[in-house]
């Protein structure tokens, strides 16, 4: 116990600013909303995140976010548990045929103004899973998108872009 | 009569708006103590305000009772802190009731909010119902003995009577009872707002909560006052933890002065609890749901050898 | 003001008048049901009125004497009427009238099934019973009253008599109110013999020259049969059997009204016949009525049947008056007359509130009854959208009964609560200790009734139908939504205006205990023993109402949102919502039946049914979960056991010899003469 009184007193903070880089792609498609909500959006964004059949390894790096080293917190975001509560939607993996219609569900009990950004290859066009027997499509075949993040998987760095980049917000 | 308006109104005000800062402020407590930055502390207002842009989103299966509960449940803290001595003991409305009728008030929040949480009929809402006035229930005993406690020793249970006598005489709190009681109430605090270690409020797991389990079916202006309301309820224990056990700097006559000392003797007693907070959110996990009852009868227990203490160094 | 006796006298006749032409009309219009279903409860109604009347006179100051020497042997029969007795008439009136309303539209169901002249027979025979009991002045004619409405009220309990359950239910219900009358005549007896008169207005003055161990024994005794008729742990045996099993208008009654004649024997046994008592009378009631109050609403929380939920609800309550009283007689033992007034308002305003709401609650599971054909509250569901004003009334009795602001039921937990912490004035650590484990009792027994009725609210009436009935369910008939609508604004107005009966109940107090009550009220506040306490709840509701009013504009003006989408509940995704996912009851209860394991002694069972073929394929699984019944256990069966085993060897008496039993004849005989010379 002394030890964890220790650690929290005497640790610093180890949060990193967020810096871009030419490595990072992020596409804009569609805005949604307007511009009173981005504005609002981006003082405080809650995010549910949908899991449409990923491998997980998108959500590796979308857990990463909590972390004190990247630390979405400190821009106003916040993930929340149910959608009723989300502003933004951030969904996963190639959208497979079991999770099409709770997609769409999802998606349906969110209250408007809200926003969808797709994380990685497989959110964008299936990725590595174009073409197989349990895909639908990507999320844009469900779901209007309003950013993209590439990358298999994408950093960490480049999901909190990407999503600021939805709200036309600079990090 | 005017004046007293205005002290009411004043008083209305702080609780307000003082409390998305107080949450605020153990958020960022909390941030700091697990080396990130954290949010600013003005974020819940943030939330808020982008809370009432959303449209809401209202379950089929529901009736008027999920509408009107979170009209309900801010209203009857707003009444609270017309009753509460947050700043003066001459508060005006003051005589619409005493410790125990305020206790009554947040028990009538909770009957509405459980309510609601069965109301549209999913499984996650039951739940958190079920817990929430399990824990409600527990917890009850341990607030009458600790404000029997506190009553012994001030001889009233009104509050602004209970802040006089401490005020006037100082050595009444200088006994093992009211260490005792605080420490009883300090834990009801933490059960009743949903603090660790009863309930997390930064949860995600449905399994593992309580208050976020009944209003998982919010959204929008509903939510909005639902948290508001969650805010208001923590401004208010912690008020009352701090001008019944502590009445320093509680002002006992109506002037400017006496005021502006009072509301920053309580911002800096808010600060101080909220430290503690955030404290104790960091350093313990939370209780598994069945050995809740054990901390609460522990609490009890503690309340209990208050009084008895009471009794036998009058 | 000055009320003519005559006036008292006339009211008093109508009353019986109606009553009596209730009970004839009913029996002569036995050929057609409706008629007899009006006549019979329609004259109750009116009866009932005329009680109000009789009764609010009673309390403003009218008095009654009426002697009828040659109605009944051994001194005749006696009334007489002063405050106190008035107050239980007004209970009783104000629980009548509405029930009376509500059987006229209730009792249809019953046409062609059961006896309508002989329910309507029945039931003025007991309204008029229970209003004459507190009316009555000497030994017999209590006791003769007392008996009349113990069989008017089990004749009604077997109504539905083709049920094996009703029976069994009425059969217990008839054991106990006959043991605590065994009781109540051994005391009266007792007490008439020690103090040598059969008057109620003479014993007590002379209780003071009785000598302190025969004063005891009569406490006891009267004591334990008022308790087992108001339903005290450990006689409320017969109150979770018998008020389910009767037809809701009765369960109304008996719950609301008649137990509460316990209660009115309990003030007089502490206040009118015995005298001041030693202190231990005072902390065994509170002591029992704390244990009752948490033992009773600890089984109603574990139960899914909607009435006899209520039934142990009215055994929590009962505690609940039983706590103030203890407190009251505990108070007065130790001289402090002021509290102990303070203590018995907060008591009797329970009584006059637990009339109201809980006869609302029945009513209203009666008026599910009727719509569903179920009680058990795992089938029920969504009625609120079926049937919404009895949904609203069910709400404001739960409100009520949770002991929530602004309704009648916290304002009496709030003037009980304030006499249990008065009591460290008294200066005796054990007193002290067992009033703080008052308070704690009272403590969790508020809580634990906050979470019974969110359950019994929230999975009967919310989210959706548990079953084809339930769906099925409509709004029920006027007369049964008027006689509720009646009671819930009974409820609101005692609950802002408490002064309104305060008023009478501290001259009540005032004449029954000569002293001043502590407490100081007018029409908008109450405050206790000059300033320990106090509450204005008619400013409660006011500001309650402005702000419910003030927020929706406020959000108006911040520019909220004013869109409304209704969409599915959230169910992660799934894409079915049946009433298969909702909570159920015995879930709700869960939290509690671990906590309290001790007391529920929970019997788990747990039956898998395999494939027979393999064992990883599961056809049915059954999980029982039953709590036991731990005074039936450990309580009643073995002292039934050791009766039935007595009886078995008495038997050997019975040899069936003529000369035998000319033998006994002749002991007992000798014995008398042996006794008596």
């Amino acid at each position: 116990m002394a030890s964890l009184f220790e650690y929290m007193f005497k640790a610093p903070v180890v949060t990193e600013t967020l810096k871009s880089s030419d490595d990072i792609q992020i596409q804009i498609i569609a805005r949604q909303i307007d511009e009173r909500a981005r504005k609002s959006f981006g003082r405080s964004l809650h995010i549910r995140e949908v899991d449409a059949g990923s491998c997980n390894g998108c959500e590796l790096e979308i857990g990463a976010l909590n972390n004190p080293y990247y630390d979405l917190e400190r821009f106003g975001m916040h993930f929340v548990a149910s959608p009723r509560h989300a502003d933004c939607l951030l969904v996963t993996g190639p959208v497979t045929r079991n999770m099409a219609d709770p997609l769409k569900r999802t998606y349906d009990a969110t209250p408007a103004p809200k926003i969808v950004v797709a994380v990685g290859d497989c959110a964008h066009d299936c990725g590595v899973f174009a073409g197989g027997y349990g895909v639908v499509g990507p999320v844009s075949a469900i779901l209007p998108v309003d950013a993209v993040v590439y990358g298999c998987p994408p950093e960490p760095r480049a999901i909190l872009l990407g999503i600021l980049a939805a709200l036309e917000k600079r990090p | 009569m005017f004046s007293e308006i205005a002290i009411a109104l004043l008083q209305l005000l702080m609780v307000m708006f003082g409390s998305p800062l107080l949450v605020g402020v153990i958020r960022k407590a909390k941030a700091r103590l697990q080396g990130r930055r954290g949010a600013s502390i003005f974020q819940p207002y943030a939330d808020i305000r982008k809370l009432l842009l959303k449209e809401v989103v209202v379950s089929e299966n529901t009736s008027w009772i999920f509408r009107f509960t979170p009209y309900l449940l801010a209203t009857t803290m707003l009444l609270s802190a017309l009753i509460v001595p947050v700043l003066t003991i001459r508060t005006p409305l003051g005589f619409m009731g005493n410790i125990i009728a305020l206790m009554y008030l947040f028990l009538l929040g909770t009957f509405f909010l459980a309510l609601a949480g069965l109301d549209a009929g999913s499984a996650f809402g039951g739940m958190g119902s079920s817990r929430e006035v399990a824990i409600a229930a527990l917890a009850e005993p341990t607030v009458l003995i600790a404000i029997f406690g506190i009553a012994l020793r001030a001889g009233t249970t009104s509050l602004d009577g209970i802040i006089t006598r401490f005020a006037a005489e100082p050595l009444l709190m200088l006994n093992a009872g009211h260490l005792l009681a605080f420490i009883a109430f300090f834990i009801v605090a933490l059960a009743e707002n949903g603090r660790l270690p009863v309930d997390n409020p930064a949860t995600h797991l449905e399994l593992t909560m309580i208050h976020e389990a009944m209003v998982l079916e919010y959204s929008g202006r509903l939510l909005a006052l639902v948290e508001w309301a969650a805010g208001m309820k923590l401004f208010l224990f912690l008020t009352l933890l701090s001008n019944l056990f502590f009445p320093w700097g509680v002002a006992l006559a109506n002037t400017p002065m006496t005021l502006l000392t009072a509301f920053l003797a309580l911002a800096v007693k808010l600060l101080l609890f909220a430290g503690a907070i955030a404290l104790v959110e960091t350093s313990v996990a939370k209780l598994r749901l069945f050995r809740v009852p054990e901390l609460l009868a522990g609490s009890f227990t503690v309340a209990l050898l208050a009084v008895v203490t009471s009794f036998f160094m009058k | 003001m000055i009320i003519d006796a005559t006036v008292m006298f006339d009211l008093f006749v109508v009353t019986l008048a109606c009553f009596g032409a209730g009970a004839l009309g009913a029996l002569v219009t036995a050929r057609s049901p409706t008629l007899a279903r009006i006549v019979g409860h329609g004259a109750a109604l009116i009866g009932a009125m005329a009680a109000l009347a009789f009764g609010l006179a009673g309390l403003a100051g009218g008095g009654m004497q009426l002697n009828l020497p040659d109605l009944l042997p051994i001194g005749g029969a006696a009334f007489g009427l002063d405050r106190l007795s008035a107050f239980f008439v007004v209970v009783i009136a104000a629980g009548a009238i509405p029930a009376s309303l509500y059987a006229i539209g209730y009792t249809r169901e019953y046409a062609g099934k059961h006896s309508l002249a002989g329910m309507g027979f029945a039931f003025n025979v007991f309204v008029v019973a229970m209003i004459l009991v507190p009316l009555a002045r000497n030994v017999l004619t209590f006791l003769v009253l007392w008996e009349l409405m113990s069989l008017a009220s089990y004749f009604l309990v077997i109504t539905e008599h083709e049920r094996e359950e009703t029976l069994r239910a009425g059969w217990v219900y008839f054991v106990m109110t006959h043991t605590g009358f065994a009781a109540l005549l051994l005391g009266f007896l007792l007490l008439a013999k020690a103090t040598g008169t059969m008057h109620f207005v003479q014993w007590q003055v002379a209780a003071a020259h009785l000598d302190p161990s025969s004063r005891n024994l009569i406490f006891a005794l009267l004591a334990v049969g008022f308790a087992s008729k108001a339903g005290a742990i450990p006689l409320h045996v017969w109150l979770p059997r018998a008020h389910p099993a009767a037809p809701s208008h009765v369960s109304a009654l008996m719950s609301g009204v008649m137990i509460k004649l316990g209660v009115y024997g309990l003030v007089r046994v502490g206040f009118s016949w015995l005298g001041v008592g030693p202190g231990w009378w005072g902390g065994t009631i509170l002591i029992v009525g704390a244990v009752s109050a948490v033992l009773g609403v600890l089984y109603a929380l574990v139960d899914a049947d909607l009435k006899r939920l209520l039934a142990y609800s009215s055994v929590e309550n009962i505690g609940i008056i039983m706590l103030s009283l203890g407190a009251a007689v505990l108070f007065q033992a130790s001289n402090l007359p002021g509290i102990a007034a303070l203590a018995l308002i907060a008591g009797l305003y329970h009584t006059l509130n637990h009339a109201a709401f809980k006869s609302l609650l029945f009513m209203g599971a009666g008026a599910v009854l009727h719509a569903t054909h179920t009680r058990n509250m795992e089938d029920l569901g969504g009625l609120m959208k079926r049937m919404p004003q009895t949904a609203a009334f069910f709400l404001i009795g739960s409100l009520a009964i949770a002991a929530l602001p602004p309704f009648n039921g916290f304002i009496s937990e709030w003037l009980t609560f304030q006499s249990l912490l008065l009591s460290f004035q008294i200066s005796a650590h054990t007193i002290n200790l067992i009033f703080a484990l008052g308070v704690a009792a009272l403590a969790l027994t508020s809580g634990l009734a906050v979470a019974c009725f969110v359950r019994a609210f929230g999975i009967t009436f919310l989210a959706l139908p548990r079953s084809h009935q339930a769906a099925g369910a409509h709004e029920v008939q006027w007369t049964m939504r008027a006689a509720m609508a009646l009671l819930a604004l009974a409820c609101i107005v005692l609950g802002t205006a408490p002064s309104l009966m305060l008023a009478p109940l501290e001259a009540t107090i005032f004449e029954l205990m000569s002293a001043h009550a502590d407490v100081q009220f007018n029409l908008t506040a109450v405050v206790a023993n000059d300033g320990f306490g106090w509450v204005a709840p008619l400013w409660l509701a006011l500001a309650l109402i402005v702000f419910l009013m003030a927020l929706p504009l406020g959000l108006r003006l911040l520019g909220a949102n004013k869109q409304r989408r209704s969409y599915e509940t959230w169910g992660c995704g799934r894409a079915l919502q049946t009433a298969r996912f909702e909570y159920t009851a015995t879930a709700f209860a869960n939290p509690f039946k671990r906590v309290f394991a001790l007391l529920y002694r929970p019997v788990k069972e747990l039956d898998i049914e395999f494939h027979p073929e393999s064992r990883y394929f599961v056809r049915t699984i059954a999980y029982y979960n039953e709590g036991r019944l731990i005074f039936e256990d450990a309580l009643y069966r073995p002292l039934l056991r050791m009766i039935e085993t007595l009886a078995r060897e008495a038997r050997a008496l019975q040899s069936g010899n003529v000369h035998g039993y000319l033998v006994y004849i002749l002991i007992a005989l000798v014995a008398l003469l042996i006794l008596t010379v």
